[in-house]
């Protein structure tokens, strides 16, 4: 053990990196969360995913479901209580007065809206034009009582997990959970 | 410094191929760049790279979306003229920089 421990360290020398071998070719973003900012995080990196080329496939679970619903897609709220990093130092009692979130959402989008951000229909318009994919989870569709007719038009099936699986099939995939 | 050699004129380009100048772009340099990206241009191709180019050329921010929105082609038709990262590829055959857009 001793010998082991006072052996030198050797820096082991770096492989030359063949750019094609590594490179990711699939994502496949897992979006389980309903608020604002995380649909957000989902559909940036999904669609960024394809404006570098690498294909990209979308499944929404539990509350992310919201955001692809034809009710709520265009109407999704920050968490203004049980958020610390939204306006450090607000009280909570006050971050969860009524109409607060509402608020607070609203100045968000307007902020997203200075930035060019497409809403969250057009987002998901433009992932399905770029060749995206984007599916819902069985699952939690059952649990919330929610038809293929309650979704936009562009989510293309309502699967299981282990459809979603096949769907990372292939090198070079990665799994995005939010 | 990288340079491209087309028709006897040095063109200065960056470690991605970029062009530096977009003054020394030309419709042949775009068939010659293009043909690196296995695309033959089409009078549609040279709609959406002039267009690049103008708004370029006004200091326009680019975006997927801006082109969806330009008339010309729908953000479909604009991945199938450039497949495989339209905007970076569309914006390399323009000879305009890489736009830094995450959307």
């Amino acid at each position: 053990m001793q010998d082991v421990l006072e052996r030198p360290v050797t820096k082991v020398a770096e492989a030359p990196v063949d750019k094609n071998k590594g490179k990711v070719k699939k994502v496949l973003v897992i979006c389980s969360k309903g608020k604002l900012e995380d649909v957000y995080a989902a559909l940036v990196m999904a669609n960024g995913a394809l404006m570098e080329g690498i294909q990209a496939k979308m499944f929404f679970t539990f509350f992310g479901l919201e955001a692809i619903t034809k009710k709520h897609a265009d109407h999704l709220h920050t968490a203004t209580v049980g958020n610390p990093a939204f306006m450090p130092g607000m009280p909570t009692v006050v971050a969860g007065l009524p109409g607060f979130e509402a608020f607070a959402s609203y100045m968000m989008k307007k902020e997203m809206d200075k930035l060019d951000m497409p809403h969250v229909t057009e987002f998901l318009q433009m992932i399905e034009a770029g060749g995206g994919e984007i599916y819902a989870c069985k699952l939690a569709a059952d649990m919330f009582h929610l038809k293929k007719e309650d979704f936009v038009p562009e989510v293309k099936d309502i699967i299981t997990v282990g459809d979603m699986y096949a769907l990372a099939d292939g090198e070079g995939t990665q799994i995005i959970f939010i | 410094m990288e340079t491209l050699t087309y028709n006897g004129t040095q063109i200065e380009v960056n470690a991605e191929g970029y062009l530096k100048d977009m003054k020394q772009w030309t419709p042949e340099l775009a068939r010659e760049m293009a043909t690196k990206e296995n695309i033959e241009l089409t009078d549609k191709h040279f709609e959406v790279l002039n267009w690049l180019r103008a708004k370029q050329a006004e200091g326009t921010p680019l975006s997927i979306r801006k082109i969806g929105n330009s008339g010309l082609v729908d953000i479909k038709q604009f991945y199938a003229l450039f497949p495989g990262g339209p905007l970076k590829i569309s914006s390399k055959i323009a000879g305009i920089p890489k736009p830094a857009s995450c959307i």
